[in-house]
Order: structure tokens, then sequence, then C-alpha cells
């Protein structure tokens, strides 16, 4: 069975947003494996152990995504791609074209993501990479059974389940829950060294620079507003329910 | 690196930055491994660390083993014997990370180092075969006792006792040792014993031994998630197979350990301190008072730019001083029954550094908790804050693995015998010295990136060989008596490995363009402002221990030469690197 994982390195969680120039700053911020696709990872290993076969995770990105994706292969992953190339580092249109391009010319059965990133979070590039590939995509998935080339998945869907199935070759983004992500092991971390890691650009993908280019603009970045204190609405029931009203439609404007 | 450092060579000669291991040099497998065991400690430990401090033993050995699936108890064993045979740099790593899980990290450390280490290095193939497997996996936990109720630095008197049976089978052995790390649960329990009541030997001695027994755990200041108790012996027949290293040699394999012992506690001092620094930071940014977070006033500022430079010149000698024994280890073959004993004569060229290590980490640790808690206000006094914890888990730390007095003793005894050996070229050196005192003494280059700092580093060289020599002639043999001396002695010592160090370190970031140069410069001037009028007035203070008169003048005249030196605005270094790390949240460098 052949697994192919797009893995993507996003900030640690835990990390200090910094703005300098209308810019996040990376300086000295650690950066970790998308944890949902962490998620995908996991389930591709597991996958492999039961099935054979081959998982390869792909991710695009500069040098230091090295990191993230011998971390990947120091969990159990065979092999790896890298689109190391600054033209293709744009928005969901851009990633989603350059992985459909890096996986067309390759064998798989099953392909699994992330159902997000948690760094812009726009739930979109593993869906639309499904689309141009024209295979079909189940979603936010917290349970995954393959049997006989058929996948069963339970989805997240408005707080209930779904279960969905489809025939491979299909497209699988993983919703937290759906396994316990293993640490790579000192034995793992060292066979990961010797794993084959292939480096590409655009062109070795027969794309361009214009035909990848991002059709979304980032117009401003901002860090939220500092919270500020509450308050507490005093008098009776009836007058605090009209107060909460009426800051919901004027102050707040939720309503 | 073209020529690898020799052990106390930086008493009588400088390095240059491209020479020495920084953590500007862990490869991406070395903070791979650092990542899995603080993923490890964070996902597994810490949710537990409650439980761990109530005394757990049970979840300890779960925790262990399950180290062990991920091999993190197997960086030190051969790979002929199951192991990973990693770097020290890797298994320096995996205990600065393990630190961060408070004195679990104790049960980890007993058992990867003093616990299984005296097999890895004095074991036959015999008892490499039956224990390393199981060590290394975690099938089974080892403890190391050396320690008993009378005697503690004095390692030699210890009475417990051992016999040849009558059938020649096995060795007899009988006394009680104390202060035993792991001693709940552990399965095989390393102990010292002489044989007739004469010959220091040691041991290998399993659990299941009738006559074995432990008494009850202590009740310890802090630590308390490692298990301690004393380790009763009665009567209890070892068999002689169990024998470890050769009759009446103990003391090799004691004093061996303890080297390691020693620079792997400076690395989880580093590891502590960390964690100390970042609630601290976090602590000061939340707390209010006069309407601002505590973090704006400088004094609260001055204390963390204070507790981050002591981490960051820990952590330059802890793995200065590894990297040092790795490039030894490189160099010497490890293969063979004998490759342990090899590799622990090549890790003891560093001995010297080892105890500096100790010394200074473990004096660092308790500085960082202690204005931790002082950060903290009252809040640091109250169980329920991390810091509190912290504090006397710090304590310890300048009493097990040899006292920092004893550490303090070995540091010049140990150069004297290297001396005597050929090893070091002291006297050559101090010579040299005596002869360059005379003439003129070039001045700092005070225009030159560092020059200051340059110049104090080389001024410290030539005072310690200045003083130390001085002090060689005054005692001959007899200087073992001058404790105090010895003492003055090593405490220069120190401030010249760790002033030389952060120094090369931030030299050498500098031209890599790796690590944060410009905050590695700030942190060397600071340190170096705080510790270069400390050697002038312990050069001054033993000098006077040993002269009158005009003879002391003159002494005090060429001190003085030594140690010209303009005062650095430490105030703007220290808001300089505050600022940094309340950026940070964390350490940095």
């Amino acid at each position: 069975m052949n697994i192919l994982v797009c893995l993507k390195q996003t900030f640690d969680t835990e990390a200090r947003i910094v703005l300098e120039d209308g810019r996040i700053k990376e300086d000295g911020v650690q950066f970790v494996i998308n944890p949902y696709d962490e998620y995908a990872v996991e389930e591709a290993i597991a996958l492999k152990e039961r099935f054979d076969g081959v998982v390869t995770v792909i991710s695009i990105g500069p040098a230091r995504v090295d990191e993230a994706v011998r971390t990947a292969l120091a969990m159990g992953a065979d092999e790896a791609v890298i689109v190391d190339d600054p033209a293709a580092f744009g928005d969901e249109f851009t990633a989603s074209t350059v992985l459909a391009a890096t996986i067309k010319s390759r064998p798989y059965d099953l392909i699994l993501a992330g159902n997000q990133a948690v760094d812009d979070g726009s739930g979109q590039v593993a869906l639309r990479t499904a689309e141009l590939l024209g295979i079909a995509h189940i979603g936010v998935v917290t349970k995954l059974s393959v049997e006989d080339g058929r996948v069963t998945a339970e989805r997240d869907a408005e707080g209930d389940t779904e279960i969905v199935e489809a025939a491979l070759p299909v497209m699988v983004t993983a919703q937290q829950g759906l396994n316990e992500p293993r640490y790579p092991s000192l034995i793992g971390i060292r066979k990961a060294a010797k794993k084959p890691v292939e480096r590409l650009t655009l062109a070795d993908l027969g794309l361009s620079a214009e035909t990848v280019a991002p059709r979304a603009q980032i117009v401003e970045t901002f860090l939220p507003p500092a919270k500020g204190s509450g308050r507490v609405l005093e008098g009776d029931t009836a007058a605090r329910v009209a107060e909460l009203v009426s800051e919901l439609r004027q102050t707040s404007k939720v309503l | 690196m073209a020529d690898r450092e020799r052990g106390g060579a930086f008493f009588v000669a400088g390095t240059s930055p491209e020479e020495i291991f920084t953590p500007e040099d862990f490869t991406d497998e070395h903070k791979m491994i650092a990542k899995t065991t603080l993923d490890f400690v964070e996902g597994e430990v810490l949710p537990v660390a409650d439980q761990l401090e109530h005394q757990d033993w049970e979840l300890t050995q779960r925790l262990l083993r399950k180290a062990g699936e991920l091999g993190l108890l197997a960086s030190d064993v051969p790979e002929a014997y199951e192991g990973l045979a990693l770097d020290k740099v890797s298994s320096s790593l995996i205990g600065e990370a393990m630190s961060h899980a408070g004195s679990f990290a104790l049960s980890h450390g007993a058992h990867v180092g003093i616990g299984s280490l005296p097999i890895i290095f004095f074991g036959t193939d015999e008892q490499k075969k039956k224990y390393l497997p199981d060590l290394a996996s975690g099938a089974k936990f080892a403890a190391y006792a050396l320690t008993e109720p009378g005697s503690g630095s004095d390692a030699l008197g210890a009475r417990t006792t051992a016999k040849l049976s009558a059938d020649g089978k096995s060795y007899i052995l009988n006394g009680q040792k104390q202060y035993i790390t792991n001693s709940a649960f552990a399965d095989v329990f390393i102990v010292y014993a002489k044989i007739d009541g004469e010959h220091f030997s040691a041991f290998i001695v399993e659990r299941g031994y009738p006559g074995v027994s432990t008494g009850p755990e202590e009740k310890k200041m802090g630590i308390k998630a490692s298990s301690t108790r004393p380790l009763i012996l009665e009567d209890v027949h070892v068999p002689v197979e169990n024998l470890l290293g050769e009759k009446g040699r103990g003391h090799v394999i004691a004093f061996n350990i303890l080297n390691i012992g020693r620079y792997k506690l400076a690395v989880g001092a580093v590891g502590g301190s960390k964690v100390a620094l970042q609630t601290a930071v976090k602590y000061a940014k939340t707390r209010e008072q006069f309407k601002q977070p505590i973090a704006n006033f400088p004094l609260i500022q001055g204390k963390i730019a204070d507790m981050q430079t002591k981490l960051f010149v820990a952590e330059t000698i802890a793995y200065r001083t590894t990297g040092a024994i790795d490039a030894a280890l490189t160099e010497v073959d490890l293969t063979g029954e004998k490759g342990g004993q090899v590799a622990a004569k090549a890790i003891a060229e560093f001995a010297i550094e080892c105890s500096i290590n100790k010394v200074f980490g473990s004096e660092m640790l308790d500085f960082v908790v202690d204005e931790g808690v002082q950060i903290h206000g009252g809040a640091g006094f109250i169980q329920d804050y991390p810091i509190e914890r912290m504090y006397r888990d710090s304590r310890i730390n300048r009493i097990f693995e040899g006292t920092n007095e004893i550490n303090r003793l070995l540091i010049p005894g140990t150069l004297l015998k290297m001396a005597m050996k050929g090893e070091v070229a002291l006297l050559q050196a101090a010579g040299q010295v005596q002869s360059e005192l005379l003439g003129m003494i070039e001045p700092a280059d005070e225009q030159a990136p560092l020059g200051k700092e340059v110049h104090a580093v080389e001024m410290t060289r030539k005072l310690f060989l200045a003083v130390g020599g001085m002090a060689v002639q005054t005692y001959g043999q007899k200087i073992e008596r001058e404790q105090e001396v010895l003492a003055n002695l090593a405490d220069i010592g120190i401030a010249l490995y760790a002033m030389e160090s952060v120094l090369l370190r931030a030299q050498k970031a500098a031209q890599s363009n790796k690590g944060d140069a410009a905050l590695q410069s700030d942190m060397v001037q600071l340190f170096v402002a705080q510790t270069f009028p400390q050697v002038e007035l312990l050069a001054r203070d033993t000098v006077a221990v040993m002269q009158e008169g005009d003879d002391l003048k003159m002494s005090l005249a060429m001190v003085r030469k030594l140690t010209k030196y303009t005062p650095t605005n430490t105030v703007a270094l220290k808001r300089r690197i505050a600022k940094r790390v309340l950026e940070a949240e964390q350490y940095l460098a």
C-alpha cells in the first residue's frame, strides 16, 4: 500500500506571535509538524505496519522544513519529498497546485493530511489537492479503517458523527482523536538520517512561478486586541437580560 | 576539529574558538533526540508529576520502561549489548531534557549513569551480556551503592565486607549502604565492599539474592520523586563471577564513575535551571505591583539577566567538556572487552573539567532557584508554586557526586598529579609566567570586540599559574594540608575555564553566524565584569596567606599588574539581556 502524507511545518502551538513591520517574526521560534498532520503521519505508519507498503511524506517549505520531515521519518515514514522553492510558498491555491503536481506522477492508494494547519487554519489545501487530482476526499476524520480497497471513516459533522465509505484512492484529513501520535524513538531518529529525502523546485514539477502565483493577497496582519476586564451586570434578572441584549447588539454587535 | 582539546590544557594555554564544542554545534540528530526526550517528559511525566512526588514507585518504573521503549535508557550501552552507543553529547542532551521532569530525572539518571555505567565500563563480556540488554530496555533497573553511614566523602573508608565462601564460589557480603537512589525498585545494585576487610572492590548484587533488603524511605528535603533508602546486606552470597573489575581495584571504578556523574550532574543543573528561569520570567510578567508587571522593574530584570547569564556559562562549559570527551573517545578503540576501560580512561583525562562543571553547575542552579523564589515573593514560599519544589530539589546537588568542597580540592590536586605525570606542562608554563611578569604586560585592546574580555581571560590564566606556582614553591608536598589555598586556586581555575569557554563560544557564534552572537557577547561582558574582580580578590587573599612584608608587597604589585581592568556598564548589559529573555519568556543563546 502506498500512502502519501501531506505535511506542513508550523509554529509550535505555544510559540509567541510577534509582529514586526506587519509580518510575523520567525526568529527564535520553535517549529513543529502541524499537529493535525502529525495524526496523519501516525495513521499512515500504523496502516503501513498493518498492510505493508511505503509511506512518503510530502512538504512544501524552506530548508527548515527538513527538521519536521526528519521527525516524520524518525516516527516511521519511509521517504520524503520537499518542494523547496520560494515561488512555491504562497496561498492555498499555490500549495494545492504544487502538491497535486508533486503527487500526480507518483503511485498512491491513500493520501492523508491534517484537516487544517494551526497557523493559517484554512482547512482548504488537502481538499483542493484532492479535487485537482480528481479523487474523492473525506475531511475531519476521527476514525479510519481500510479493508479490501475501501475505507470507512468516521467524521465530525457539526457535533454528530457521520460514517462515510469510499473506494481507494482517496484523500482523508485527520482530526484530533484519530490516534495518539508516537514519539520518534532514538533508533528511529538514527534510521531517519539515512532515509531518502528528495528536494524539488517548481521547474522539476513542470510548473512556473506564474502558474502557481497566489490568488489571495494578505492586506494586513494584526494581533487580536488585548482582552479588557469584564463587567458584572447588576439589578434583577429582567433588567440584566435587557442590558445584556442591548450590549450584545450595540457594543459587541454580535446580534 | 583539527586538534582535539586535551584535559587540563586550558590552565597553561589558550585555544581557538573552532577547537571547542558549543551548543551551536548540535547536529539535527542531537536536536531530535533532545526533542523526543522533552516530548516524553511533557507528554508522559509532567502530567503525573504530583503522583511521582508522592512516591508511586510502580508509576516510576512504568515511565522508565516507557523511556526504555524510546531508547532513552540505551544511549551509553554498546551496540553489541543491544544499546545505541550514542555520543556523550546525545546522552547529555537526554539528561538535560530529562531534568525538566523534576526529580524523576534522578531515577532515570541513577539508572543510566552510576547504575549501568560500572558494568558498561568495567564488566566482563559475560556480565555485560547478562545485564546490559535488560538495563538498556528497562526490563531491569540499576542502583549504585557506595556511601555508608560512616563513609561519605571518604569512600574508601567503607566498612562493608566481602569474604570468599569456603567452596570458593561466592563472596559473602555484610554491611549497610546509605542514601541509595532507586533502592525501592532497583533489580541490580553496584555495591562496594572490602574483601577480607582490606581490598576495596565492586560487586554486582541482585535484589533477589537472599540477605538483600532495603530500609525505609528517607524523608528528604527535596527530590522526593526519587527513591532513597538504605541497602542492607546480611550474609549475601554473591557469585564470584559478579565481582566487577579486579579485586582491590574498586576505587578505579568508583572514581571513574564519579567523573561522569559530575558532568552529567552539570547538564542536569542546566536543564533544571532553564525550567526555573522560564517559571520565574512568566511569573514576573503576570505578577502586578504598583499597577504594572514586576518584570518592568530594573531590579527584577537584573535578576533575570544574572540567571540567564550564569545559565549560559554553565551550559557552555558543560557542553564544552562533553564535546571534548566525545573527541577523545573517537581516538580510541572502544571495541572488545577492554573497550569500556579504555573509554573510562579517556574520560578520566577530563576529571578536572568534570569537577569544575559539578561545582559551577550546582552553584548556578542554587543561584537560579533562589532568585526564582525571590522573584515569586511570598508565593515562592508556598508549595502550590513549582518554584518552591525546584528550590528544595536544587540543594542536594552541591552535596552528592562529591561535595563541592571535595571537588574544589580535587581541581588543583588532580592538576598537580597530571603535571607530575607530564600530562600538562604546568611547571614550564608557571616558569614562563614568572619571567613574563618581570617585563611589560601588554594592555587590553579595548577597541577590539570583546578585547577587554580576551585580556581578562589571559590574565586569569597567568594569575592562576603565578599564584599556583607560588603555592607549590611555598608548601611543596604539604600543599594538601592547605585546603583554603587549594580551594582559592580551584575558584580561580573555575573562573578561568568559565570565562574562557563563554568567550570562545561567543567568538565562534560571531564567526559562524550561528546562535545569538549579540546576546552572547553581552553575557560574556557581564560575566567577566562580575568574575574578573573576584579573581583579583582571590589572588590577593591567597598571596597574603603565603607571604608578608616586602615579598607580599611585590607580589601584590604583580597581581595589580595583571588585573588592570576598566569597569563595564553592567546595568546597561543587564537591561539588554533581560529584555531578550522577557521577550522570549525562556532561556536563549
